[in-house]
């Protein structure tokens, strides 16, 4: 076996887990690990200009494709940086390693310079960390991080590596299988149960399909497509779930919760079954708990124990791989369902949808924000992929775009990251660098990674930034509106910087629409020159996101308009 | 309805595991009565014996998010068990020291140390009688009182 440095080895582990490209920023502790890389080309290394943005980056590159994404930082100033991401991450489940460096062994404890206690600060938002003693125990634990990463509920594992030990030398032993005593995160299904599902899907009159970003993460949307499809069940999506069925499919009926269509909520209040695939009963989706879907009886299929019984009472929990269940329960349901049996149930959801469809008032006269991501979706829709940053145009999208497919839509759900959508649309657009990638942000957002106009113009990654421009924090403004009768502490953003000199001081392009035509134009012309760019679209400054079950309250009880 | 648990947790020996597992309390703002540690002899793995108190709900998810440490092998809720606890205290050497052994006697102990003005006792019973134990024990006016948590085992 090969002696190494453990420097060599972080360089090498990479090329063992196939990782093709890492986002990073180097430092005093992890220099020993920049110098390999400049050594070895491996893997692609992207200099982003901030800790955070390159954790984002990572995600953004995970959630497109569905590899782990890599992030390596140094340590002090460099990890706390990096904390945002992994606790984005974190929320969302999405499989990552960020490696770190740290002070020397002898001299952690003894606060060094820009030492930090970084396993400490990582572990209630990662899935796992180490901190590593010897370069004797690096093979092993860096195959254990990818290994975690990326099985069971997916999440980010954080390695924590002295600058000592990236010196040390030691053999180089690859594990090509990991097995942990420890963890074994469960795969299949109880068949009794999904035989006990399958029954009480048959035997429903009101079911509805909740979908989740569970269905995401294990790759089953094929399978969720066919179940819909044969049992003619109708379904809701949560936020992170967007894409599963496509936008036109006819037992669709749009997202579910805070800013869900009215049908899709009453369909979860009015329903005497929910068959849960994968999603964890978000706050922002359930509502006043109390009052979320009386009448149903709850299958719950979900990889993380955890997640099955938290919140709400579950007849029928399943625990396993979605997808391993998914290959059990949809030939049982084609058989034993009778699809017409809930026709009278579709009817009723059909008028709910006639009676109060999702819907906005257009104007010629100023732009409005839904109606920008529909004229996108006309143009792009099965072309691109959708990042967004935080608020109001974060709804817009998830409401409004014509999703076709799943990992389309890329948006921080669990933490709602301000800062998050161009340094993840970079990452999506390293990861499929054949399609477009688009980031709708708001001019609050953008502000927060900026600076990575730098990382996707050096690197070419012509991300198009949409800025829905509202000059306000959009989304806070608006329950300002709402509960706060219009105090607008703070969120007054009129003082803004020329977007489009900022775009073009950076080497991209930037635009500054204000009609149809010139957004048009704006995007067509950033569409084919494949640059970096930034659309400024001033928009209707008081539009609100509707429908809208405010905070805490039941979901049919929703706002539908709002008049002045 | 609250409820007291035992839980036995088998983990790898290994840093920062207890940190896991008593920052997964703190941060869910779940309850620790009580937490004894030791390595399991001839083995990588230790025990943790955590002594919690919540409702139902609560306890399950207690279970169920310990389960999801990657380093936890094995979760034991106990519902047949043995539990001890020992606690030690001392005693001014003024205080009735037959009467004080006595009552160390009933409750599985005896006087282990005789200083030069205080005796030290010890006792180690079920938690319920040392609480008993350590409430007649005021009477001979202890300086200092020290209870280890309970360990436990199940039948
Ligand atoms: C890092 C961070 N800080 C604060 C918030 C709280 N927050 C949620 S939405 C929002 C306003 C976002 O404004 P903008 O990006 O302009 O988008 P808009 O709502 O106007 O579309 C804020 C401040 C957050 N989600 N993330």
């Amino acid at each position: 076996m090969a002696k190494m440095t453990g420097a060599q080895m972080v360089v090498e582990a990479m090329r063992e887990e196939g990782v093709e490209v890492v986002f990073g920023y180097p430092g005093g502790a992890i220099m020993n690990v920049y110098d390999e890389i400049y050594k070895h080309r491996y893997f692609q290394h992207i200099l982003t200009r901030h800790e955070q943005a390159a954790v984002h980056a990572a995600d953004g590159y995970a959630r497109a494709t569905g590899k782990v994404g890599v992030a390596f930082v140094t340590s002090g100033p460099g990890f706390t940086n990096a904390v945002t991401g992994l606790a984005t991450a974190y929320m969302d489940s999405i499989p990552m390693v960020v490696v770190s460096g740290q002070v020397p062994l002898s001299m952690i404890g003894t606060d060094a310079f820009q030492e930090i206690d970084a396993v400490g600060i990582s572990r209630p938002c990662t899935k796992h960390n180490f901190l590593v003693k010897s370069a004797e125990e690096l093979p092993e634990i860096l195959a254990e991080a990818f290994y975690i990463a990326r099985s069971g509920r997916p999440g980010p594992v954080h390695v924590d590596i002295p600058k000592d030990v990236t010196a040390q030398v030691a053999e180089f032993n690859y594990p090509k299988e990991v097995k942990l005593e420890t963890y074994k995160p469960t795969i299949k299904g109880n068949a009794r149960q999904i035989k006990k599902a399958v029954e009480a899907i048959a035997n429903a009159k009101k079911p509805v399909f909740y979908l989740g970003g569970g269905i995401i993460h294990s790759n089953s949307a094929e399978l969720v497509r066919d179940l819909v499809a044969a049992t003619q069940i109708p379904a809701v999506e949560t936020l992170m779930a967007r894409g599963t069925l496509r936008y036109d499919d006819p037992m669709l009926l749009g997202m579910v919760g805070m800013h869900g269509t009215y049908a899709a909520n009453m369909a979860m209040s009015e329903a005497d079954l929910l068959i849960a695939l994968g999603p964890r009963f978000d706050d922002r989706v359930t509502g006043k708990l109390s009052e979320f879907a009386k009448y149903a009886k709850i299958i719950h299929v979900d990889i993380d124990p955890s997640s099955i019984g938290k919140l709400v009472h579950v007849d029928y929990p399943i625990v396993g791989d979605l997808k391993a269940v998914l290959q059990e329960l949809v030939p049982q349901a084609k058989e034993k369902v009778d699809p017409s049996r809930y026709e009278a149930w579709r009817e009723i959801l059909n008028r709910y949808n006639e009676l109060h469809p999702l819907t906005y008032e257009d104007s010629d006269e100023v732009l409005k924000p839904e109606w920008v991501i529909q004229r996108v979706g006309e143009k792009l829709k099965g072309k691109a992929r959708i990042s967004t940053d935080v608020g109001q145009h974060q709804m817009w999208a998830a409401q409004y775009y014509p999703f076709t497919r799943p990992r389309e839509f890329i948006t921080s759900g669990g933490l709602g990251t301000m800062g998050f959508g161009f340094p993840a649309a970079m990452g999506v657009k390293r990861g499929v660098p054949d399609e477009i990638s688009i980031n709708i942000s708001g001019d609050g957002s953008i502000l927060m990674n900026i600076q990575e106009l730098m990382t996707a113009v050096e690197y070419r990654l012509p991300v198009i930034n949409i800025i829905l421009n509202n000059n306000y924090l959009g989304m806070v403004r608006q329950w300002q509106t709402f509960f706060y009768d219009k105090r607008y502490a703070e969120t007054d953003l009129s003082m803004q910087p020329d977007f489009v000199r900022l775009a073009e001081s950076f080497g991209g392009v930037g635009y500054r629409v204000k009609t149809k035509e010139e957004f048009d134009k704006a995007l067509d012309d950033a569409i084919s020159k494949g640059v970096v760019a930034l659309i400024d679209v001033v928009i209707d400054r008081y539009e609100n996101v509707l429908p809208m079950v405010p905070a805490g309250g039941s979901l049919y009880n929703m706002l539908l308009e709002y008049k002045d | 309805m609250i409820e007291r648990r035992v839980i036995s947790v088998i983990v790898l020996n290994e840093h920062g595991v207890l940190t896991r597992i008593t920052g997964l309390f703190a941060a869910r703002g779940y309850n620790i009565e009580s937490l004894t540690v030791a390595p399991i002899p001839g083995s990588k793995y230790s025990r943790l014996t955590i002594v919690t108190s919540g409702s139902l709900r609560v306890i399950e998810q207690i279970i169920k998010q310990l389960h999801k440490l990657i380093p936890v092998y094995k979760v034991i809720e106990h519902s047949d068990l043995i539990e001890k606890e020992m606690v030690m205290a001392k005693i001014p050497l003024e205080e009735r020291l037959a009467d004080v052994e006595a009552l160390c006697r009933a409750y599985n102990g005896n006087i282990v140390n005789i200083g030069q003005d205080s005796a030290i006792i010890m006792a180690a019973d079920e938690p319920s009688r040392i609480a008993n134990f350590v409430s007649a024990l005021k009477r001979f006016n202890p300086k200092e009182i020290v209870r280890s948590g309970v360990v436990a085992i199940e039948r």
